[in-house]
């Protein structure tokens, strides 16, 4: 077999060497009646390397991809150009087989380039510290929501109706085993988030608000109010980013007045994926809050001959050493998609990444012009970055969710509806998020506007 | 690969790594060993490496008055000095592909690369998570054919895809457990994990609302079946176990202790951690396992990446299936689809969401050629050949090193030594740092927290006996020094691209981000 460098030979010298007469002698201490005599039936036997690519290739090509089609989906995954030499470095053996920086003198590569990383991060967000990355912008939510309840010792998370419904469903199963209240509330597709509603479900017993930033339909708005009024009652502003690129547009959630600062950072080097491995990311606004943080942290230190060097750092936080009383349970991160985000986010530097912002908010609002040409097509978010959400008012019954299904069919990929995001919601039928980045043309954004004239005449 | 030091030649070890004994460079190079700045010492705001087909129009403004104002702060480089300077980063890194990786619990298996081929092929990378399931139906296949290979390989009837890591994967099954327990009625408080344990069991249960107490083990390295069986009652949810333990050991009373736990109206998970040790020879369903996540990024290859993504599926009893997270996916017919919240049979018992899409996918397709690749015949061969290697590894130096339970039987996949009769004060800190100027990556060390200066060494079984047998020999020449009370150990290491760093001043006063353009 190709990946077993043993031969029989070998293995015949050292069951010697260890005084066994066969390799069923190592395995004594497996119950006989559990112990399987042969390969594990009902699979298949080893297969060569060229019959396993052709056996994926099949399951690849029975998929449409984004790039073979005009492609406007969003919701929290979005579809960027990375470049050529960000899967280049990720694919360094030094980078793609090494583990978590245990040992630090032969890990600074991944050590700097997590405090890169980190320091990237934390800028974006206009923080002053972010960690070494979460599994994905939905379980940084929840940690979020968890961290709050330990620096406010209060247990109630008010939640925007305007956070991407998968985060608040992340969120409220994990609360239904720690205690926490969660008081959510049902979205409502309207120009302008209601941001006094929120602020009025705030009391003396919230540990958090948990707002998106721009929301689950695109919509842009300032944070400050919010945060001042939980503030006002000793709650954390906990701004959710599940669109980073959209920062290089708008002002920081930092700026804003969020004490912690969390996303999914998918956008920027790690590609769709089919919903995984994505990139969680996690910041804090003031330092103080940096022992209550989850998940590893790297830190500039000195080697013994006084040169500069990093390790991970405070880990009397984490599982390894504090065990039960640890801030989280995570151990394994994201560390080779946050060296895609680092590699392409040096690759963009400043200039880049804000002439990115500025094209995709050009794209999305050619699309929201375009669009609201169409016959029975309203478009809803005034205020956007690169998603904003439309009524499909002519579709008379059949609803958003059948309608991107058709145009599906047709080779036309038109966006995420509300149905599917929002089961139960039958106001929310005829709603359809779209996302309009760098990487649509504007030929696919006429053809969009074509096939939803055609779907909705 | 590791070949041995034909030579004879011998670098001399002396504390300033014979700096003195010549003239220093300019630099601060030594040759291929080239030192890096950090990325904002040497990147500029008006730089960048990409170029957009940009538009020279008017910019639109629709983003209600909430522009960014001012300098980010990031900075960029061209695509060449971006090469430059990951390359050289990543050149200061250690990684399997360099070199034998013996980190105990992790499995540093090689990484094949059909692997990344596969992975990267445009219907599973370039695919949208809520793509319409009409479009993505291969991708929905490949979640399915992994769930069924990992039902099969552990003897299991159910699998949850979507948790994101060994530890989510953990959370995964002891809420299934606490959901389980829930609906009928039963509330009980206490999880039960031995000492030996990973970090990660306790803070588990301890996030899922449960008092966790530790279960004793004998002198031989095995749960005390006894005094567990004394502890079970009313208030124990669930035992959490390794198996193969963290000491290398099988444990042979597994079967014995799920029933007793069963008999107490408890539910056993198994830490999934070591599967490389028994996949295909034994299946963990025939233990009376109800939970066990398995770490694709450890017995299924996929790379560990300097610290992830991993993946950590689920496999769940009968008793648990019903309260699986969502989504999943179905298959009917030829048809596949993804279960979400609007099923209302499925989010009646499922104990919840998870994460915000299915999993990670791209360890799915990695997992799944690997398993293709192997087939059932390869992967029983896999892990007698890791068995077989961690077993030769421990007779060859448990005379001369301190190893707690050489006696208890064959190790499985690891082998456990402590750091007993070293010299001077030595530490296997020490010994771990003089392995590095030798040219390895050293074992896991001070895990588990029952040995005294633990040391677990995880050959796997991608090694040669070259290799191998040329670590022994450099592990028996430390520990020899060790013993000796060398201490010249104490500084070691002498030939990394940094010497040994002091973690307490990271500590003490943390620097977590580069400041090195604002005011302090």
């Amino acid at each position: 077999m190709r990946y077993l460098p043993l031969t029989d030979t070998d293995r015949g010298d050292m069951l010697e060497r260890v005084g066994a007469s066969s390799i069923d002698d190592l395995f004594v201490d497996v119950p006989e009646a559990a112990r399987l005599d042969g390969p594990i039936r009902g699979l298949p036997m080893h297969m060569s390397e060229m019959a396993v690519e052709r056996h994926m290739r099949a399951r690849s090509k029975k998929n449409l991809a984004a790039a073979d089609a005009p492609f406007f989906l969003g919701a929290g995954a979005y579809r960027h150009h990375v470049p050529a030499s960000v899967d280049t470095i990720i694919q360094r053996g030094e980078f793609l087989t090494a583990y978590t920086p245990y040992q630090p003198e032969i890990a600074q590569g991944t050590l700097q380039m997590l405090f890169e990383f980190q320091t990237q991060v934390a800028r974006l967000y206009g923080c002053a510290v972010a960690n070494a990355s979460m599994y994905d912008g939905s379980t940084a939510c929840w940690e979020a929501v968890a961290m709050a309840g330990r620096v406010t010792r209060k247990s109630r998370a008010v939640l925007s109706g305007a956070l991407h419904p998968h985060y608040t469903e992340v969120v409220k199963t994990m609360a239904q085993f720690t205690g926490d209240t969660i008081a959510d509330s049902a979205p409502t597709v309207q120009p302008e988030p209601d941001e006094a509603g929120l602020i009025a479900r705030i009391d003396d017993q919230t540990s958090c608000v948990v707002v998106q930033y721009p929301d689950i339909l695109g919509r842009v708005s300032d944070l400050s109010k919010v945060a001042e009024a939980a503030h006002e009652k000793g709650a954390l502003l906990i701004a959710v980013v599940t669109e980073p690129v959209a920062l290089g547009a708008i002002a920081s959630p930092g700026e804003l007045g969020a004490d912690i600062v969390v996303g999914e950072g998918q956008s920027i080097g790690v590609g769709l994926q089919f919903g995984g491995p994505y990139l969680g990311l996690f910041a804090v606004r003031d330092k103080k809050h940096v022992r209550q943080m989850p998940g590893r942290l790297c830190g500039e230190t000195q080697d013994a001959e006084g040169k500069r060097g990093y390790v991970l750092t405070l880990s009397t936080r984490e599982q390894h050493i504090r065990r039960e009383k640890a801030t989280s349970n995570i151990c394994t991160n994201s560390g080779l998609c946050a060296l895609a985000f680092t590699v392409h986010m040096t690759l963009l530097g400043e200039k880049g990444l804000r002439q990115l912002a500025m094209e995709n908010h050009r794209l999305a609002c050619i699309a929201a012009d375009r669009l609201a040409k169409v016959p029975g097509v309203e478009v809803i978010t005034r205020s956007f970055f690169n998603e904003f959400a439309v009524k499909l008012t002519g579709a008379k019954g059949i609803g958003a969710r059948q309608i991107v299904r058709d145009l599906a069919d047709e080779g036309v990929l038109a966006g995420v509806s509300l149905a599917r995001l929002y089961p139960g919601h039958p106001e929310l039928d005829d709603a359809l998020l779209i996302a309009v980045t760098e990487t649509s043309t504007e030929d696919d954004i006429a053809a969009l506007a074509h096939a939803l004239q055609e779907k909705l005449a | 690969m590791n070949a041995p030091n034909k030579s004879g030649w011998k670098p001399a070890m002396t504390p300033d790594n014979g700096a003195s004994a010549g003239t220093g460079t300019l630099t601060g190079n030594r040759a291929l060993m080239l030192e890096e700045p950090l990325l904002f010492e040497i990147g500029h705001a008006e730089t960048t490496g990409v170029d957009l087909e940009l538009v020279e129009a008017e910019l639109p403004n629709r983003l209600g008055g909430m522009e960014r104002k001012g300098s980010i702060g990031l900075v960029g480089l061209t695509e060449p000095e971006t090469v430059r300077h990951y390359t050289r980063l990543s050149r200061q890194n250690y990684g399997i592909d360099l070199g034998f990786f013996p980190l105990g619990s992790c499995t540093m298996k090689h990484n094949p690369r059909l692997n990344e081929k596969v992975a990267r092929m445009p219907g599973f990378a370039d695919v949208h998570p809520m793509a319409p399931a009409s479009t993505a139906q291969g991708a929905l296949q490949v979640v399915y054919e992994l769930g069924d290979w990992l039902k099969k390989l552990t003897g299991m009837p159910a699998v949850a895809m979507s948790p994101k890591a060994g530890a989510h994967g953990e959370l995964c099954g002891i809420l299934a457990i606490r959901a389980a327990l829930t609906a009928r009625g039963d509330a009980r408080e206490v999880v039960l994990c031995p000492e030996s344990a990973h970090g990660t069991n306790p803070a588990t249960a301890a996030f899922a609302g449960y008092r966790v107490e530790d279960i004793p083990a004998t002198p031989e390295g095995r749960v005390d079946v006894d005094a567990l069986k004394a502890r079970l009652g009313p208030d124990v949810a669930a035992v959490m176990i390794t198996n193969p333990n963290t000491c290398g050991l099988f444990e042979r009373d597994f079967k014995v202790i799920a029933d007793a736990v069963h008999e107490a109206g408890g539910f056993v998970y198994c830490d999934g951690a070591n599967f490389n040790a028994i996949v295909g020879k034994v299946r963990p369903g025939d233990l009376g396992v109800d939970a066990m996540h398995i770490n694709l990024h450890k017995t299924f290859s996929t790379p560990h990446g300097g610290g992830g993504p991993g993946s950590g599926p689920v496999v769940l009893s009968e008793a648990l299936a019903a309260y699986a997270p969502l989504p999943f996916v179905r298959k009917t017919g030829d048809l596949y689809e993804l279960v979400e919240e609007e099923d209302a049979a499925a989010a009646e018992t499922s104990f919840g969401r998870m994460t915000a899409f299915h999993g990670q996918m791209g360890m799915f397709t990695r997992a799944l050629t690997y398993m293709l690749s192997h087939g059932a015949d390869g992967l029983k061969q896999v892990s007698e050949d890791a068995v077989l290697n961690a077993n030769y590894i421990l007779r060859s130096l448990e005379d001369l090193l301190h190893a707690p339970y050489a006696d208890s039987g064959p190790c499985m996949h690891e082998a456990l030594f402590g750091d007993k009769d070293f010299g001077n004060g030595l530490t296997t800190l020490d010994l771990a740092k003089a392995l590095i100027d030798e040219g390895y990556h050293p074992m896991t060390v001070y895990f588990p927290l029952v040995v005294h200066g633990a040391m677990l060494v995880e050959p796997t079984e991608t090694e040669s006996k070259a290799t191998i047998d040329q670590f022994i020999s450099a592990f028996r020449s430390v520990a020899q020094r060790a013993l000796d009370g060398d201490e010249s150990m104490k500084h070691a290491p002498y030939y990394a691209p940094r010497r040994r760093l002091d973690e307490t001043q990271a500590a003490r006063k943390p620097v977590l981000a580069w400041e090195g353009d604002r005011e302090t």
